[in-house]
């Protein structure tokens, strides 16, 4: 009887402690970003490359919106067509305002993405999406000012030679210009057209 | 009457075949429950302690000088190439560049003094094209609060061995 009373007593501040944690509320979802945050966020690096509309792409023409921008290539077999079906998705959910915001896909692999290709690839999500080539000294360049690797590697699908290991994370350009968000893939939908309505109403 | 005695007290004391006194079964029993409380007491603990940590942020940093050293051939890896965290409660990856130079930091480009925040909110596994390692990815686990004590004691364990198997 002794031996029981003293089992419990010493079990009894575990349970306590146990159910307290347990029922605990959990905490509360990010006010900020749901992606990553940059603080302080710094200019976004410029650039001006070879649009798909046919024109010139500056980073800088499209101040007073929201930007995102990509790194990939239209022959991205599991990263690329994941992040821009997410997008597709994003525009949708974000309705008129989504005419606030801009994708600017800029590729790792200018042998073969011409700003036609680009174009096409594109307009299969959406026909608003913006393609970015150069050259490869440009793009590098542009690359290495964001902190993105991209490294071409034998394809695991035979028929297209070759593919490009790339960073996978969106990033976002608020209205001012300034990098503002890290958008790690896979992060869903909804939590991106959170960060972008957030960027639109803090700039606006 | 000594060998009287003697007899008597082997009557009460069991010997060992080498003569000694051998412990009682009330003794064998209580070693038996010190040597059982011994090994259950940790992992009953483990299993009921909450988890918790001071922060919600996985904090790494680029201390000042790094570049310089590394120009001077020190070799110091900064970020693991695997990061777990815990959904709710330890679930912010804090990265920042402490340094006077930028430095490519896990996914991104970080400016001298600043900091990228990423917090995650659902168990996943996220990868990051990271040139920092051999394998060219910095991989972040995130894993679902560890809310009965099977998850815990589990939980506890495998950062054990994680920790046991080096960086």
């Amino acid at each position: 009887m002794k031996k029981t009373l003293l089992v419990g007593a010493l079990l009894l501040p575990l349970v306590v402690l146990e159910t307290y944690f347990s029922l605990r509320r959990p905490p509360r979802a990010e006010d900020g970003l749901r992606s990553g945050t940059f603080e302080p966020p710094r200019e976004a690096p410029a650039f001006s490359l070879d649009g798909s509309n046919g024109e010139k792409l500056s980073l800088r023409a499209y101040l007073g919106k929201v930007v995102i921008v990509e790194f990939g290539y239209t022959f991205c077999q599991e990263v690329c067509p994941i992040t821009l079906a997410h997008l597709t998705e994003v525009y949708k959910k974000l309705g008129s305002a989504a005419r606030e915001v801009q994708l600017i896909y800029v590729t790792v692999d200018p042998a073969r993405d011409s700003p036609e290709r680009l174009r096409e690839h594109l307009a299969v999500y959406n026909p608003s999406f913006l393609g970015a080539t150069g050259s490869p000294e440009e793009l590098v360049a542009v690359q290495k000012a964001y902190g993105v690797v991209a490294k071409r590697v034998v394809s695991n699908y035979q028929a297209q030679g070759y593919a490009v290991d790339h960073s996978s994370s969106l990033y976002l350009v608020d209205r001012q210009g300034k990098l503002r968000g890290l958008v790690p893939f896979g992060t869903p939908a909804d939590d991106i057209v959170h960060d972008l309505e957030l960027l639109l109403r803090k700039g606006s | 009457m000594s060998s009287t005695a003697a007899g008597a007290l082997s009557d009460v004391q069991p010997r060992d075949e080498d003569g000694l006194p051998a412990p009682s079964r009330t003794r064998r029993r209580r070693l038996f429950g010190i040597v059982v409380g011994v090994i259950l007491t940790p992992v009953v603990c483990a299993a009921m302690w909450p988890v918790t940590f001071d922060s919600r942020e996985e904090l790494f940093e680029i201390p000042k000088g790094t570049w310089a050293r590394r120009m001077a051939g020190e070799k110091r890896e900064i970020l693991p190439s695997e990061i777990h965290l815990l959904v709710g409660i330890r679930n912010v990856l804090m990265l920042k560049n402490s340094d006077d130079v930028p430095q490519i930091f896990g996914p991104t480009l970080l400016m001298p003094g600043q900091s990228l925040r990423i917090p995650f909110t659902r168990p996943s596994e996220n990868y990051f094209a990271c040139t920092a390692h051999a394998s060219g990815q910095l991989i972040v686990v995130v894993e679902a609060t560890p809310i009965w004590p099977w998850n815990r004691l589990s939980w506890r364990v495998r950062g054990m061995l994680r920790r046991l198997s080096g960086p």
